[in-house]
């Protein structure tokens, strides 16, 4: 079987965990059948060798020069183009060029051979619906995150939405990574609930190296922190609101804030009103070795998301020794037992159960000790089996 | 011959209200939830009276009025009456009604369904005679026969009981303490002349646990079936122990099961085989002679399918609030401040451990079940900050 895949990003370029997820789901799909992972790229000087990326022959990366990047809005779009579009070589505006490379998927789907199409969240949705015209073959959606995660459902853009849709309409079989993606699938955008399967996310089974010289050597005091884009969708100024609640109760906290977003600056001018600079850092981005040393340092991972569709980093947390709060509003807690939950918006209950995790460490202790239990029902082997699952079914059809 | 002993466990704990650390040393109500959840004790009581004790009395009591051979015995925690008194006087009044008929027996407990027995043997005495105390008072009855908190047993218990004056012990019929010998038997603890009554597992959890079981090759269970399994120990059985808790009629299984309908025939359909009767615990204790001696050193109850502490004491969060609990003891006596004892007797209560417990895993189901609590986390916490918050209180005093 030969799949002809749409993503949008691959590590280590990746911004989010979108690249991890596609990533690790077409290794462990290129065990059973053959990958074409088409990306859009910006043509640069150097090229990357996806290759040694994947080093298994099954898989190969073909890059289309699109200037498309992941989690990209509208603004920040037109304020990058700027700098590379200097021939006007691609779109002037986000959607222009998403369109452009649906085109560019004509080409591909002429040229290639392959049995089925799975397109990656709604950049390359056009490109999916475009191969599937030309080559007549089924087409997989997998939505990561709809956009009304992406917004916290306050506007909501009508062009994505619409891409979106119909992406959704014209798959033979939409892909949920979450129930509570599912729901909105089905809810917001109209699809028969049977045409939606949900394909759990997965941690990268590794080794994890046990850091020296951590965060918590050098504080002295327990740590709480967020990984995660500060933006609207991951609710960061509930994590501040529930920061200063407990600095209020117990000073002796440190809270990290690690990542960058278009709210990063309003946080920031927000903690330093509110008091609260000297035990609220910000980490900037981090990802590998510094992302591991962050979270083993801390006491305990907060994710406050307002709408979740899975939180890769959740797992990433668990995996590296740390406990979890998580909002109900979370994909990935449908199948954790041992975490605490919270609602987003209850910043109360959120730092009182910060407050309890750090005051009481047996508390600390078992939900360690269990989530890691928790760990073993994701496997992104078991997630490329349903695919094949999915894939083999709509084959018989 | 076999006499058939019922024994119903009736049992509500008072149950914690969410709790959150910012209460402590503000609020000194624990148990006065009213909110439309579980945790909401008057809530929970009169719903539970409503579909199994009112309901279940008046069946039973018509029964007994029908078959004068008919026989039964409870257990009701001091806890249970007391919140029986005080939300939903009816039943009091129901279970006097019972005990008026002369065939039903009361057996001694611990006043608040504790785990004292563990920890501290005065305080596990004086709950006992609290309890006896409680059940003269309500009912002019003095019981004969011990059981303790969930079935928790070993030879130390055996001696307690009869240092205090009871002639029998009821305790789970275990099957490696048992090895080749029948439950169905009267036997005798190491080194304590007491009887020792077991219970039939397999037979009491047909009815408790598989009753309306659509998987169970034996559903649907008919009091005729039923009646022929106790038949069949005619000449190889003394006495069958059907021993479970009262919710099993109407609350754990609902009435749609038609759960009611068996039981009213039940009595029938056993004393229409001649040889079968109906004994109360000490009838069957002053009717056979022990078998054997019974030898049991480790701790063992009717919980979980281990049948031993682990329901309540298997993880870090259970032990540290037991020992956190146990270690105030001398503090809250000095005080001689009644609310505060009180307090921490309800503190002791096993269920608080119970919604603790993380064993997840074969009986994860019916832990989560029996849980009002979101996560065994959540119970901890709370629980954790009311300690500290006796705590306070204690110092204050």
């Amino acid at each position: 079987m030969k799949v002809l895949m749409f993503g949008w990003e691959l590590p280590p370029k990746n911004s989010g965990g979108l690249g991890v997820a596609c990533f690790n789901l077409a290794k462990a799909l290129g065990r059973s059948a053959k990958i074409l992972f088409v990306l859009p790229k910006v043509l640069e000087v150097k090229k990357e060798n996806f290759d040694i990326l994947f080093a298994n022959t099954n898989i190969k990366v073909k890059t289309v020069n699109s200037s498309l990047f992941s989690y990209a809005t509208c603004r920040q779009y037109s304020k990058n183009i700027l700098k590379i579009n200097l021939n006007g070589f691609y779109g002037s505006t986000l959607f222009e060029e998403v369109a452009r490379y649906g085109k560019l998927a004509k080409k591909i789907a002429e040229e290639e051979k392959f049995d089925i199409i799975h397109a990656h969240d709604w950049l390359s949705f056009l490109a999916g619906i475009e191969a599937k015209r030309i080559s007549k073959k089924p087409l997989v959606v997998h939505v990561h995150a709809t956009e009304f995660d992406r917004t916290g459902g306050q506007g909501v853009n009508p062009v994505v939405y619409q891409i979106e849709k119909r992406g959704m309409e014209e798959a033979d079989k939409v892909i949920a990574v979450s129930n509570l993606t599912k729901k909105i699938i089905v809810e917001k955008y109209n699809i028969d609930e049977n045409k939606v399967k949900v394909v759990y996310n997965a941690h990268e089974e590794k080794e994890i190296k046990k850091h020296k010289k951590l965060l918590k050597d050098v504080f002295l005091k327990p740590i709480v922190i967020f990984v995660g884009r500060i933006t609207i969708q991951k609710g960061p100024d509930y994590f501040l609101e529930a920061a200063k609640k407990c600095l209020e109760y117990d000073k002796n906290i440190m809270f990290v804030m690690a990542g960058s977003g278009d709210m990063q600056n309003q946080i920031m001018q927000k903690a330093a009103f509110l008091g609260i600079a000297d035990n609220f850092l910000f980490s900037g981005f981090l990802r590998g070795e510094d992302l591991e040393r962050l979270y083993q340092s801390a006491d305990l991972f907060v994710m406050p998301s307002l709408s979740e569709p899975f939180g890769l980093t959740v797992l990433e947390a668990i995996q590296n020794g740390t406990p979890v709060l998580i909002s109900k509003q979370t994909g990935v807690g449908e199948n954790l037992v041992h975490c605490l939950k919270t609602d987003f918006w209850d910043t109360e209950d959120m730092a009182a159960k910060i407050l309890s995790v750090i005051k009481y460490k047996e508390l600390r202790n078992c939900l360690l000790e269990n989530s890691k239990k928790d760990l073993k029902k994701f496997s992104w082997l078991k997630a490329a089996g349903q695919c094949l699952d999915i894939y083999k079914k709509l084959l018989q059809k | 011959m076999p006499s058939v002993c019922f024994y119903f466990q009736v049992h509500q704990p008072k149950r914690i209200k969410k709790y959150p650390i910012f209460s402590i040393g503000k609020d000194h109500n624990y148990f006065n939830d009213n909110s439309d959840t579980d945790l909401n004790n008057e809530r929970v009581f009169k719903k539970v009276a409503n579909k199994c004790y009112l309901p279940t009395n008046n069946l039973i009591l018509s029964l007994l009025k029908k078959y004068p051979e008919f026989k039964v015995s409870y257990s009701l925690s001091g806890i249970f009456l007391e919140q029986a008194e005080e939300y939903c006087p009816e039943v009091l009044r129901s279970f006097y009604q019972l005990a008026q008929t002369g065939q039903v027996e009361f057996l001694a407990e611990t006043y608040y369904h504790s785990l004292a027995c563990l920890y501290c043997e005065d305080e596990f005495k004086t709950q006992v005679n609290m309890h006896k105390k409680l059940i003269k008072e309500f009912f002019n009855l003095e019981p004969r026969v011990f059981r303790n908190t969930e079935l928790i047993y070993n030879n130390n218990i055996a001696k307690f009981a009869k240092d205090m004056g009871f002639e029998a012990v009821l305790t789970e019929g275990v099957d490696d303490i048992l090895g080749w010998r029948s439950p169905n038997f009267v036997y005798k603890p190491k080194g304590t002349n007491i009887k020792l009554l077991l219970k039939n597992y397999r037979l009491s959890d047909d009815i408790a646990f598989r009753f309306s079981s659509r998987d169970w090759e034996e559903w649907p269970l008919t009091a005729e079936k039923f009646a022929s399994w106790i038949s069949a120990y005619n000449g190889n059985g003394e006495v069958i122990n059907l021993f479970m808790d009262y919710e099993t009629f109407g609350e754990h299984q609902w009435e749609d099961t038609g759960i009611f309908h068996f039981l009213e025939k039940l009595p029938e359909e056993i004393l229409k085989h001649k040889d079968n009767n109906f004994k109360t615990p000490s009838e069957v204790a002053s009717s056979f002679y022990p078998k054997d001696d019974i030898d049991v050193t480790r701790h063992i109850s009717w919980a979980d399918v281990e049948r031993d502490l682990s329901a309540w004491r298997s993880n870090a969060m259970q032990y540290a609030a037991l020992d956190k609990l146990y270690s105030l003891k001398n503090a809250v006596f000095k005080t001689k401040d009644k609310d505060i004892i009180a307090d921490w007797r309800r503190l002791q209560t096993s269920d608080h451990f119970y919604y603790m417990c993380t064993k997840w895993f074969a009986d994860g189901d019916v832990h989560k079940y029996f849980n009002p609590y979101q996560t065994p986390y959540d119970a901890f916490i709370c629980y954790m900050n009311v300690l500290n918050d006796l705590k306070l209180r204690i110092q204050q005093a």
